[in-house]
């Protein structure tokens, strides 16, 4: 067992892992963060995706100990107070979520998609760049529509607009 | 309509949680000083067990306790059933072989349980498992339904000689026959439903609790029917009484059919908690999800159609070979039955038609229902046989259709069905006119003008929602009734808790059923909250499956408003000195009749409990009512959906350019969530038809084991879709709703084979049309299945 010191959400922990602990363990198991979920064994479906120093990550493959003296955003970290990410209420406006399972998955995906990317993204682009998320409810016609408008959400600082439909 | 009323695309209420992360699935709970289990499981697909050696895993760090099959025996655990009877054409019952928990003798499939390791932590667990020795005698086996019931294939349960559960039939053999006899064109079609791994996204789990105190049991699951699962393992399984027994299903990560039943790993959690006397944890991985999880489809079917001179069809025959893997699901011989023959009419109408399905062992996985259960697969055999007999007869395919659709109602079938109610020509010709169906021609050239194919192909569905009546579905072998319960509390200050027996697991109950109340009472909709899932707080309810939970869930709700209106209004009455009839009850006012008197919501709720302006022999105190609703019918959604394709037949690449569907679900309460109900169907009826299907190698190893194998849809698999309604309301229940879960999963795969097999000119495309099928047919190397 060794000691690794992350910063989660803004808030520093200094926690005991074991050499092989993953990093989705150490957010659900040590800090009973269970936003961030695990959808498979293969690295597939990215369910588990969180941000390291900014970048998207599948938790499940990253070791604890290797995100020592990181700075780890996931989903609980992601809206401003009460105040909702625009990508999050997107999500929300578009109905781009079903049973819930993928969606922090999908929205911490989302915002790393804009963030490299930009916010103007085109359906076939948000499509692509989604090969990483698996969602079983939606059929993804209303994840792209968030993504979109919550990408476009992210540049202006605005609140995405109701949906047309 | 009001905002948040019937009808309105209201937000989700449930999304704050979920778009924050502060769901509360099973696999996030956890109980103090629970233990984690971990399963070993049989790496043969058949195999007898001579002996099972703990001791090694027993001295392992952290363990607990290793428990296998004998244990399980010695206890009198019961084992596990399907509860739907079938009986065989010559009257005999099915054959269902024994499904203990963990198996104890003989192992019948790859995945089955043979012991399970409690440890404190799940790598404990897991590191201890590979130190349990087990002695197999391993057995030939079989997996290919088509060769399940052959001489000398190996046989999987004593019970059941020859492999065979049950050969049924339905419909009139002798018509069906001299239907044929006369027929002027046959069109003969060999068709493989590919079987399918539901894969809802949250992988299983079950979490078990002992209180030794009131010697009572908490099992927390990923279940569909928490009600239906704390009935069968108390009073089948025999783990303990129902009332001693909570079963709570929390936030569920998806269904799809998968987690209706009951499963052997929430079994084997019970009463390992109480025989360790600490909680136990079980959280399924995908690799253990694919192998356990309930598998949908895998049919192998002869079908047969019958055309009379003026293109009317005057029969079908049917002959299904259904895999139901190595033991009977909980509700899998209903599927191959009476979900799947009674629904072989299509939209058509056909004077006699005549099914036969024998169902089968294999060692495989168990086969149960999976999205549409079914219907896909009988409207895969009606939508396929239609077009390629169109085509065949050199007609248009929805002219054909047209022809032979359904026009009045009550129609009944000759396949037990009466449909209610429906127009089959508006669905079709709306969807026609949103695809530009008379361009098509011009598209078609324009690809070709690229070196592409290009095909369009209809499917018009109709399926059978709302699984109900119980007496009528307990006359064909169902073991339980299908009505929905409902109960409304309204608090003294007026907010509501709708309490109902079915369940949510992302179909956005919490907001429609708020709607409904919201609507109907007139009250804010953030006033209304809905309790479900857990079987201590809930009355008795049926759960969610089969596209019944607007269509029988909510009108067991709109019975109990119907009570608590009418007392509601005698309350009303009492404050007013007017008598309880000469209420009127409008936008949560209460008004007496022609004055201009009234009281508001609040002040009658509240009345309603502190109870001054009536003596108790007067009126009781309170506000809250309940209602069992069993509806008259099942519900008939029904539509057409146009897929439309562009094919490279170099590369054999399949590129869907349009979908359109539009589609009957009688009246919607919010059609936001209708779409995404249809988007989300489309998505796994497109899985179905161009890229999953699970396989087994002659061995029985699930060579299709995890995503990397399993080809899930992915974003840039589909295009967006058009999606659109008509409207014919269901008269069989009152809010006139027929279910819109499964539509979308039962229309698609016939439209994009119909496409695809257009596109490429050959009717020989088998599911799933990977780029190597299509592009095996588009260089012509498959052969006419008609010829
Ligand atoms: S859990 Fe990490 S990709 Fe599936
Ligand atoms: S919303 Fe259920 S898996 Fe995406």
């Amino acid at each position: 067992m060794s000691n690794v010191t992350v910063t989660v959400n803004g808030k520093s922990h200094t926690v005991d892992v074991a050499p092989e602990t993953l990093l989705v363990e150490l957010i659900r198991e040590k800090l009973r963060l269970t936003g961030t979920h695990v959808g498979c064994d293969t690295s597939q479906c990215g369910a588990c995706v969180v941000h390291v120093d900014g970048v998207a990550v599948k938790s499940c493959t990253m070791l604890a100990m290797t995100a020592d003296g990181a700075s780890v955003t996931t989903i609980e970290g992601l809206a401003n107070g009460s105040a909702l990410h625009p990508m999050q209420e997107a999500f929300r406006e578009h109905h781009g979520l079903q049973c819930g399972f993928c969606t922090p998955g999908m929205i911490m995906s989302a915002v790393d998609i804009v963030n490299r990317k930009g916010s103007d993204l085109d359906e076939h682009t948000i499509r692509d760049e989604l090969e990483g998320n698996i969602c079983r409810c939606t059929g993804y016609h209303n994840i792209v529509k968030a993504v979109a408008a919550g990408a476009k959400a992210m540049k202006g600082g605005a609140k995405p607009a109701r949906a047309a439909e | 309509m009001s905002a948040t009323g019937i009808g309105a695309a209201v937000r989700r209420k449930e999304d704050q949680r979920f778009i924050t992360g502060t769901g509360n699935y099973t696999s996030d709970i956890s109980r103090p000083g629970e233990l984690r289990a971990y399963f070993v499981r049989s790496p043969h697909a058949h195999a007898t067990i001579k002996k099972v050696d703990t001791k090694a895993a027993e001295k392992m760090p952290g363990v607990a306790a290793v428990l296998t099959g004998a244990d399980l025996a010695n206890d009198k655990i019961g084992g596990l059933i399907c509860g739907w009877a079938i009986t065989s054409k010559d009257g005999t019952p099915m054959k269902m072989g024994a499904h203990p928990a963990i198996a104890a003798d003989k192992v019948r499939c790859v995945g089955d349980a043979v012991a399970v390791v409690l440890a404190e932590t799940l790598r404990q667990a897991r590191d201890a498992a590979e130190a349990v020795e087990v002695d197999y005698g391993v057995l030939p086996s079989v997996v290919d339904p088509a060769k399940a019931a052959a001489k000398g294939a190996p046989q999987i349960h004593d019970v059941a000689p020859n492999n065979m559960i049950y050969d049924w039939h339905l419909g009139d053999k002798a018509a069906t026959d001299a239907a044929f006899a006369s027929a002027k064109h046959v069109t003969k079609l060999d068709i493989i439903n590919n079987r399918l791994v539901p894969n809802a996204m949250e992988p299983r789990a079950a979490i078990a609790e002992y209180d030794q105190g009131n010697d009572a049991l908490t099992l927390w699951n990923t279940s569909q029917n928490p009600h239906v699962a704390r009935l069968v393992i108390s009073a089948f399984v025999g783990m303990a009484p129902e009332h001693k027994l909570r079963v709570i299903a929390p936030d569920v990560g998806g269904g799809f059919g998968s987690k209706i039943f009951i499963y052997p790993e929430e079994v084997v959690a019970l009463w390992a908690a109480r025989r360790v006397k600490r909680p136990v944890k079980w959280v399924s991985d995908r690799s253990e999800a694919f192998l356990t999880d309930a598998h949908g489809r895998d049919h192998v079917t002869h079908a047969e159609l019958a055309i009379d001179a003026n293109n009317k069809i005057t029969g079908l025959r049917v002959h299904t070979i259904a895999n139901i893997g190595a033991y009977m699901s909980t509700f899998s011989s209903s599927v191959p039955t009476y979900l799947y023959a009674t629904l072989l009419s299509g939209q058509y109408a056909i004077p006699a038609i005549y099914a036969e399905v024998d169902a089968v062992y294999t060692n495989t996985a168990p086969v149960d229902a999976y999205r549409g259960a079914g219907r896909p697969e009988a409207t895969f055999v009606v939508e396929r046989l239609v077009e390629v007999a169109a085509r065949e007869l050199g007609l248009d395919p929805a002219e054909f259709r047209r022809k032979n659709f359904v026009k009045s109602f009550p129609h009944q079938t000759p396949v037990i069905m009466t449909y209610d109610a429906g127009d089959y020509d508006a669905s079709l010709t709306k969807a026609m006119d949103l695809i530009d169906y008379k361009n098509f021609g011009k598209r078609k050239a324009e690809s070709e003008k690229h070196g592409k194919l290009r095909g369009i192909g209809f499917s018009t569905y109709i399926e059978a929602c709302g699984i109900a009546p119980s007496q009528a579905v307990g006359s064909l072998g169902a073991g339980v009734g299908l009505w929905e319960s409902a109960e409304v509390r309204v608090n003294p200050t007026g907010s509501i808790e709708i309490l109902t027996g079915s369940h949510s697991h992302g179909q956005g109950h919490e907001t429609t059923f708020a709607q409904l109340v919201s609507d109907r009472l007139g009250v804010p909709i953030e006033t209304v909250s809905v309790v479900h899932g857990d079987t201590d707080k809930v009355q008795f309810g049926m759960g969610t499956y089969g596209s019944r939970s607007g269509a029988v869930g909510m009108s067991a709700i709109v019975k109990a408003l119907d009570k608590i209106e009418a007392k509601a209004k005698k309350v009303a009455g009492y404050m007013m000195e007017a008598s309880g009839d000469d209420i009127e009850f409008k936008d949560g006012k209460f008004t007496v009749k022609g004055t201009d008197k009234s009281v508001g919501w609040g002040d009658v709720t509240l009345n309603a409990y502190i109870a001054h302006k009536f003596t108790g022999g007067q009126l009781e105190p309170g506000l809250k009512e309940g209602a069992f609703y069993d509806p008259t019918n099942f519900t008939f959604p029904a539509g057409c959906h146009i897929a439309e394709v562009e094919i490279d037949p170099e590369t054999g690449k399949t590129t869907i350019a349009k979908w359109v569907a539009v589609d009957d679900f009688g009246n919607i309460i919010n059609p936001m969530i209708v779409e995404g109900q249809v988007h989300g169907g489309i998505a796994q009826g497109v899985g179905q038809a161009m890229l999953e299907g699970a396989s087994y190698n002659s061995d029985g190893q699930l060579v299709t084991g995890s995503f990397m194998d399993y080809a899930m849809p992915r974003a840039a698999d589909l295009p967006s879709f058009k999606v659109d309604t008509t409207v014919t309301p269901c008269p069989s229940n009152p809010l006139g709703i027929k279910g819109c879960g499964e539509a979308g999963a039962i229309a698609s795969p016939a439209a994009l084979i119909n496409a695809i097999t257009n596109a490429v000119g050959h009717e020989n495309v088998p599911m799933p049309a990977t780029p190597s099928t299509v592009w095996k047919a588009a260089q012509g190397g498959m052969k006419k299945a008609a010829e």
